[in-house]
């Protein structure tokens, strides 16, 4: 599913990515760790498609294909998602109507009816049930008052709406109480599926505990310091990063 | 004379951006061109107006070469040749349509083709409409229905005639005839425009609605509206515009007067899509229009409601007298500049009655080279005890060569009166955009919708087929906008 070889980056004439390779199948779910600042949101906009992250070496595939070619929206329609570390607000715009026009702007990508406003509605209100989304957010503007831990369940909700073949989530742990990391955990347990690849950005062992890695990576200084299995996280618990030499 | 207007190839080649654009093969009858006291006494006669209107446009006409154009505006142009436009033209017609069987199918396409409903039994439920063509009204829908009602809903020339006393009464009661420059020029040579009349106590039950089409070439368009709201009465108003795509510009220099009585409310939407010009700033309309409403009765509201992407030059100050105690105007606008485009708009709040109140809410959007104007006035005079007003003003910068400037003038003379005023000028930000596409909205989808998002405050006033469309509008007028 997603391909990454000897990639190296740099961001505003920094290198900060340094021959990371890394390859996550679907049907997998993999968490990428490390200290803060080792790259790993640099990776998540990398292949998000960020403006201003440029790869200097490396490749990216996705599905066997060359993903950086692709500009932003034809990769968002393609499958990929980001969620968002610091989502964005937008104001006057209700995430409903945000949603509906990112919603069928996929659908239509993939040669699916768009939805109408009554059918949009009926889907969000089943999801929404699902995802125990409180009905009133999505009458709200995007992202302008919401909470930390709102911003991070709507980031999931889009994704559970979006359906992406590759989804990768930055720190969309942080910054939540036990309800709220239950709640995203459970999002993202729901979207497990074998046709599917998911990338968890995290620092904390705690989302871990809910949703269980096929495979963990530690990342510093721009590449993969060490893999395992989903014991690795334990591991770390003990040790911290700097026990596996991957100090910040 | 007749003069037979050129007709440009197949509508969407030549069109492009500006679906619009396209030309109506018809005759057209014109006065000479040019402008002289034979061209305004032509119009009257053609219209078979009586004396007293005459002379009113002739004492326009005599001020009106005194005057000179307004040059306090910030936009720019190349003087304007008065002599090379034509001041009339109509559809020829023998003798006027009675109903629509007998209105030239070509018109009838012409509206079809921009998607509005003359012919009633395709009629969006609840919108009646008066079709302007040029100088003349060519139909007006739905009056057997308000006329049961006792709303009067016509064509200003058919009220000249059919409501003598009314038109007599209201005519230059809220812009006289020597207010400004192309005001007055108006009063000289208003061809034709929409009149209604909302009798007492009643709710008018469906949305009033003109649409302005210039047709002919180098012809201006000088149409007059005047919007009476009797006592305790309601009326919703709505107003269209578009052009050919021509290179020349062309000149539209409208009036329009509310007035509103004890208890009544108007409101007034706009949604103006004049022929902007090219990429370049070849051709389009220039909008010099006045518009103004006077809240006369006690408990009185006007409300205006525009949302302004087309046009060359938007030179238009939609404005309240707050005479009535406890009156309240209202202005809610969206102006968008595209390329070459430049809009000065805003509004004037006028408080002398005792606790009235405005409401002023502006967003300019800029884009392209365009370069938007906010140009507001509030006065408050010394009897207008308790007066309260609100502004807000925000600018929106879409990429770096277009400009947003905000020209507030507050002069209050009673100090019980609260005036607020708030500004802020904001661009859409690179993590907006890449919020949006990563959700799968291309560059253009994504600024049109945040911009939407932007406008909210005041696409949410308008009647709801109006929101929708001038959403759409929205999103055109911003094509280009993004790399
Ligand atoms: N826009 C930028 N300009 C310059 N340096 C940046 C920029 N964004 C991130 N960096 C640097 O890149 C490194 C990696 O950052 P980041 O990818 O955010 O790390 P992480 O997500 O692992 O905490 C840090 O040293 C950070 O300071
Ligand atoms: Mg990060």
């Amino acid at each position: 599913m997603l391909e990454i070889r000897n990639l190296h980056a740099r961001v505003d004439g920094k290198d900060i990515l340094r021959g990371l390779t890394l390859s996550v199948n679907a049907g997998e779910v993999h968490a990428l760790m490390g200290p803060n600042g080792s790259g790993k949101s640099t990776l998540a906009y990398l292949i998000a498609g960020r403006a201003g992250y440029e790869r200097t070496d490396g490749e990216i595939l996705y599905q066997g294909r060359d993903l950086l070619a692709m500009n932003v929206e034809e990769r968002a329609r393609e499958g990929v998602f980001l969620g968002f570390q610091y989502p964005v607000e937008i104001p006057g715009v209700s995430a409903l109507t945000f949603l509906k026009s990112s919603v069928n702007a996929v659908r239509k990508h993939r040669g699916l009816a768009e939805y109408d406003a009554m059918e949009f509605l009926k889907v969000v209100r089943e999801k929404a049930k699902q995802l125990d989304m409180p009905d009133g957010l999505l009458q709200r503007p995007v992202n302008v008052g919401f909470s930390g831990g709102e911003k991070k369940r709507h980031e999931i909700f889009q994704m559970a709406l979006l359906e992406p073949t590759l989804a990768l989530l930055d720190e969309t742990d942080s910054g939540l109480d036990i309800d709220a990391l239950r709640v995203v955990a459970s999002g993202i347990n729901r979207l497990r599926d074998p046709s599917r690849a998911i990338l968890v950005i995290t620092h904390y062992q705690r989302l871990l505990d809910y949703v269980v890695p096929d495979r963990i990576h530690v990342m510093a200084q721009g590449r993969l310091v060490k893999s395992g299995d989903k014991t690795l996280a334990a591991e770390l618990e003990k040790t911290g990063y700097a026990g596996l030499g991957a100090a910040a | 004379m007749a003069a037979k207007v050129e007709t440009l190839e197949t509508v969407d080649s030549v069109t492009g951006d500006y679906k619009y654009g396209f030309v109506t093969d018809i005759e057209s009858e014109m006065a000479p061109r040019g402008l002289g006291e034979d061209t305004v006494r032509f119009i009257s006669e053609k219209k078979r107006e009586p004396g007293w209107l005459l002379e009113w446009r002739l004492r326009a006409y005599r001020a009106w070469t005194k005057m000179s154009a307004p040059e306090w505006a910030n936009v720019h142009y190349p003087p304007i040749d008065y002599q090379d436009i034509y001041y009339y033209a109509a559809p020829k017609k023998k003798g006027g349509p009675k109903s629509l069987d007998e209105v030239d199918p070509e018109l009838l396409r012409t509206y079809e083709r921009l998607g509005i409903p003359i012919r009633e039994r395709e009629a969006l439920a609840g919108i009646a409409v008066d079709a302007v063509f040029d100088s003349v009204s060519v139909a007006t829908t739905f009056r057997g229905k308000l006329a049961e009602m006792g709303v009067i809903f016509s064509s200003m020339s058919e009220a000249v005639h059919e409501q003598p006393e009314l038109v007599r009464k209201y005519l230059g009661s809220v812009v006289p005839y020597s207010d400004n420059f192309d005001a007055t020029l108006n009063s000289a040579v208003f061809s034709d425009g929409t009149f209604v009349y909302v009798p007492p106590g009643v709710r008018c039950p469906m949305e009033l609605s003109t649409y302005f089409r210039i047709n002919a070439a180098k012809t201006g368009q000088f149409e007059r509206t005047l919007i009476i709201a009797d006592a305790g009465s309601y009326v919703s108003y709505l107003e269209g515009c578009t052009a050919p795509m021509r290179d020349e510009n062309q000149l539209h220099a409208a009036v329009v007067e509310l007035v509103a009585l004890d208890d009544a409310e108007i409101k007034y939407s706009t949604v103006q899509n004049w022929y902007p010009g090219d990429k370049n700033g070849k051709g389009g309309i220039y909008n010099f229009v006045t518009k103004r409403g006077a809240c006369r009765g006690r408990n009185s509201k006007i409300s205006w409601t525009q949302v302004e992407t087309g046009s060359a030059i938007t030179w238009k100050y939609p404005s309240c007298i707050l005479q009535g105690d406890n009156s309240v105007g209202e202005f809610y606008s969206v102006a968008v500049t595209n390329n070459r485009q430049q809009a000065d708009t805003g509004t004037k709040m006028i408080h002398i009655g005792r606790n009235t109140r405005s409401r002023i809410i502006s967003k300019g959007i800029s884009t392209g080279h365009g370069q938007n104007t906010y140009r507001g006035l509030v006065r408050v005079l010394a009897g207008a005890e308790g007066a309260h007003n609100y502004t807000q003003c925000d600018s929106l910068l879409i990429g770096d060569k277009c400009g947003a400037h905000t020209v507030p003038y507050i002069e209050v003379k009673n100090p019980t009166a609260r005036v607020e005023h708030e500004a802020t000028t904001s661009k859409i930000s690179d993590d907006q955009l890449f919020y949006c596409r990563q959700r799968g909205l291309n560059a253009e989808d994504s600024v049109t919708l945040i911009v939407n998002g932007f406008c909210r405050q005041v696409l949410q006033q308008l009647p709801m087929e109006f929101a929708v469309e001038a959403q759409k509008l929205l999103g055109v007028s911003l094509e280009g906008s993004v790399g």
